[in-house]
């Protein structure tokens, strides 16, 4: 389709970059000091909501290539957009409550215009086409999230993180740059469709360029070898920013990585590979977690780990697979973010330890869930939650995470890999261990001292509310977004 | 306390799913819904160990419940019309592909089995149930022992047997070992035991192997008494942790030495001590002489080698019971413990039910009996070739 033609279609985007830009005016020219941050956020979520109803409008128009075939936009891009607008609009309530934000970069609406344009980075990505937008598209969202991970100017370790996470990110791109040439080398094109029109036997060029480009997603969606930046990251990014990174961006990488696959896996031999990746992955994540003592790093290899069930799913290459890990998504949406959101109001509100800094050290230690519990009504109330959101993220059920699951070992053992879906199983169990070391310190551990955490913000409480109950009522009523997943599909 | 009754409330819930259930994947959701009520209640309100007992039951019985996750979801493929119902899945001619292989259906027999093996726990999965016997608070204890631990014995009544009677027919030998390697080692056990609580644990891991015994026999007999030795262990064991219960909220320890005497100090509390002990031992008249009595019918049949060793279980049981009584309530009354109060009415309240249903079908067994036959000999028709 013509640029011009391909204009309407392209409408969310066009919203967004319009909101992105009008955020960064508005930085400038406003004189609301104090409260220019909590201006930019509500122009912020405008803009999402309004990019989100363009985007389910555009649900049902087929697959129309745009703008010449760079772009397109199928179910699966529209699906992976509206996780990415959730995502960014939760975490944007987030935002507005976080110390961490408040202290070192008091109210910007820099930082609102830097999440619209993370999110419409992905946007592009989830719809990429060819392997030169996936590359710029990969760019636009890395050096979006770069920066917000170094957001907390205060904090040395804000900005540690986000130079590890910048010299990971060169490398990584770095890699799927060779591999993109060799693959227009061996092509004459960087359109994704057309490795099928070349021979189908895979020889080493051809593995090798399917490697590197690979590794570009891998480096995306965290997942072994392409991890080690991710513990660093999460660990010194501000906390919505860590919840932020857990699922937006990693989702990003699947939808594309999806996309690639169903398009030129087999010629890439990649089914294989990414088994063992994905095994691979979900073991490293969940051994690693086990001796942390810091949640957010914790959490942190926990969603290396979920990288890795979500692979399982990549990996069985059927569409069951496809279905199963859009289903994971949402659910690892609700349960990621509401254990991040509980980290968050605990930090915000713990006594400060060791330093006091925002930040250093204490407040995000397994030492402050110390008896929580029983640490007053509020504790009790936060400490449930966390259980709520770790035994789903476990898959246990009557939570949402344990349907998620059950779809992505459906999935594997429907594609008769029942050695991955062996290690599947073992892996779970391994996590159920270190995520009951968080609940055992909520509830059976002595309280460290008699602080009760309280609720700083009535708006974090109520989006707590939403996340938790959204994890157990999705859990034990899950056709609707079955169907709509299946819609997906369709 | 706040927290104790809506999760003692929830762990029922789980409980009843479980046996009402005729949906593999609703019976699996209150499998594992039950899971975490029972964490927290001996996590929370158990004794100085709670943590390590509380984690280890949870691993424990999760990987056993991953296993069944991985054969459920093969049943839904590999069976005609994709289904979870068990009483279709019974159906051999439903099972299609793979699930028709004998070396296939061998490893799902086996996932379901070890599944269920570490519920009811057979040795060798047997160590987490004394650790979360000896730290769950006393009521916890008594549901453990006397619903938890037959929902794995259930299972394999429920799963095992009617959805792959021809791997359950092969593998019968091994459950007859297995279930003669509870009965005395665990009565080995519980005789090396100094913790009153302990040494009842493991005489439920003894008594628990009759049932597998008994269902190994695939004899009309056997069965029945494998089933009616389940209810029976319920009764019984249940009184038995009641009882240290008692003793314990007078004295705060268990251990076995620490007595003597008692039975002039309580002696009304003696008296129904001595109708569970008896009751455990297999007293002709009490309710677990006719279950065994069944077992050992129905199984000398067919392995009488393990039945014969099986027996010596009996020997041994009354052996542990017997040196426990002698050592708690006869003997030299010790000073220290002179002025305990006598048991209670609650307490009485809570024993004298459990007593009753162990005199009632110790003398008329045919009540539950009859329940049950019929649906046991039926099962048992699958076997008859």
């Amino acid at each position: 389709m013509p640029n011009l033609a391909s204009m309407s279609f392209f409408i969310p985007e066009l919203i967004l970059s319009a909101v992105a830009l009008i955020l960064f005016i508005f930085a400038l020219v406003s004189d609301k000091a104090g409260k220019k941050g909590e201006y930019a956020s509500v122009i912020a979520i405008a803009g999402l909501l309004a990019s989100a109803v363009f985007v389910l409008k555009n649900f049902n128009i087929g697959s129309p290539p745009l703008f010449w075939g760079l772009l397109v936009l199928d179910k699966p891009a529209a699906f992976f957009k509206e996780i990415f607008i959730i995502t960014a609009l939760i975490v944007i309530i987030f935002s507005q409550r976080s110390n961490e934000l408040r202290a070192g970069a008091n109210d910007s609406a820099e930082y609102y215009s830097l999440l619209v344009g993370s999110v419409l980075g992905m946007n592009l990505l989830a719809s990429a086409n060819n392997l030169l937008m996936i590359y710029l598209a990969l760019e636009f969202v890395s050096l979006m999230s770069f920066i917000l991970v170094g957001f907390a100017r205060g904090s040395s370790r804000s900005s540690e993180a986000a130079l590890k996470y910048v010299l990971y990110g060169a490398v990584a791109s770095g890699v799927f740059l060779y591999g993109a040439s060799l693959y227009y080398g061996l092509t004459g094109t960087l359109d994704i469709k057309s490795f099928l029109t070349i021979s189908p036997s895979p020889h080493l060029t051809i593995s090798l360029a399917g490697l590197f480009i690979l590794a570009g997603f891998l480096y995306k969606i965290a997942a072994v070898p392409m991890h080690a930046w991710c513990p660093d990251a999460y660990e010194g990014a501000p906390t919505p920013i860590t919840a932020f990174l857990s699922v937006a961006p990693k989702a990003a990488g699947f939808a594309v990585l999806m996309r690639v696959f169903s398009a030129a896996g087999d010629g890439f031999n990649w089914p294989l590979i990414i088994a063992v990746i994905s095994a691979a992955t979900m073991t490293f994540g969940n051994l690693a977690a086990i001796p942390q003592t810091n949640v957010k790093r914790l959490l942190a290899y926990s969603s290396i780990a979920h990288a890795g069930y979500l692979l399982m799913g990549v990996a069985s290459g059927t569409p069951r697979g496809a279905e199963a890990v859009y289903f994971y998504f949402a659910a690892y949406l609700v349960m990621n973010l509401g254990a991040f959101l509980v980290v968050q109001i605990i930090a915000n509100t713990s006594p400060p330890l060791m330093g006091g800094d925002i930040g250093e050290g204490g407040r995000e230690s397994l030492a402050a869930y110390k008896g929580l519990g029983r640490r007053g009504a509020s504790g009790a109330i936060l400490g449930i939650t966390m259980t709520i959101f770790l035994l789903s993220l476990t898959g246990i059920p009557p939570f949402v995470g344990f349907i998620g699951k059950f779809y992505i070992f459906a999935a594997v053992m429907d594609a008769k890999l029942y050695w991955l879906a062996f290690i599947g199983i073992a892996n779970s169990v391994v996590s159920l261990y270190y995520y009951m070391r968080i609940v055992k310190t909520i509830f059976f551990d002595e309280p460290a001292d008699a602080v009760q955490p309280a609720f700083s913000s009535r708006r974090l409480a109520a989006i707590l509310g939403v996340l938790s109950f959204a994890t157990i009522f999705i859990g034990l009523y899950w056709q609707w977004l079955s169907n709509i997943v299946a819609a997906v599909i369709a | 306390m706040k927290g104790y009754f809506p999760l003692f409330l929830l762990l029922q819930t789980g409980m009843t799913g479980v046996f009402v259930a005729l949906d593999f994947f609703l019976f699996y959701f209150f499998w594992e819904v039950m899971l975490l009520p029972m964490y927290f209640l001996i996590g929370i309100w158990g004794g100085p160990r709670r943590e390590y007992a509380a984690i280890k039951f949870f691993l424990y019985t999760l990987v056993g419940s991953v296993m069944m996750l991985l054969v459920m979801i093969a049943f839904y493929f590999y069976s005609e019309g994709n289904t979870f119902n068990i009483l279709t899945l019974m159906d051999q001619s439903v099972h299609i592909g793979p699930m028709t292989a004998h070396n296939f259906r061998l490893l799902c027999w086996l996932g379901l089995m070890i599944a269920f093996a570490i519920k009811v726990p057979v040795f060798p999965f047997h160590t987490w149930l004394p650790d979360a016997h000896v730290e769950a608070p006393t009521a916890i204890s008594v549901i453990l022992a006397g619903i938890l631990l037959k929902m794995g014995t259930y299972g394999m009544i429920r799963f095992c047997y009617p959805i792959f009677p021809d791997i359950t027919f092969e593998f019968a030998k091994w459950i007859a070992v297995f279930g003669m390697i509870n009965i005395v080692y665990g009565a080995l056990c519980a005789m090396a035991q100094k913790d009153f609580k302990r040494l009842i644990a493991y005489s439920s891991i003894s008594h628990m192997g009759f049932c597998l015994l008994g269902m190994a026999s695939f004899t009309n007999e056997g069965m029945n008494g494998a089933v009616l030795q389940m209810f029976n262990h319920g009764t019984i064991t249940a009184q038995l942790f009641l009882i240290v219960g008692i003793i314990y909220d007078r004295v705060h320890h268990r251990d076995l030495e620490g007595f003597g005497g008692l039975a002039h100090i309580m002696p009304r509390y003696a008296v129904w001590t001595a109708i569970a002990f008896f009751a455990a031992l297999g007293l002709p008249g009490l309710s677990g002489f006719i279950s065994e009595a069944l077992v050992f019918l129905g199984a000398f049949k067919m392995w009488p080698w393990y039945t014969a060793v099986s027996v010596s279980g009996v020997v041994l049981t009354a052996a542990y019971v017997l040196w426990t009584y002698q050592r708690v309530f006869l003997g030299k009354i010790n000073e220290k413990y002179k002025n305990l109060p006598e048991i209670s009415w609650r307490e009485t309240v809570t024993l004298a039910p459990l007593a009753l249903i162990v005199v009632i079908l110790g003398v008329y067994p045919k009540a539950m009996l009859d329940i049950m036959n019929a649906t046991l000999v039926g099962i048992n028709q699958l076997f008859v070739k």
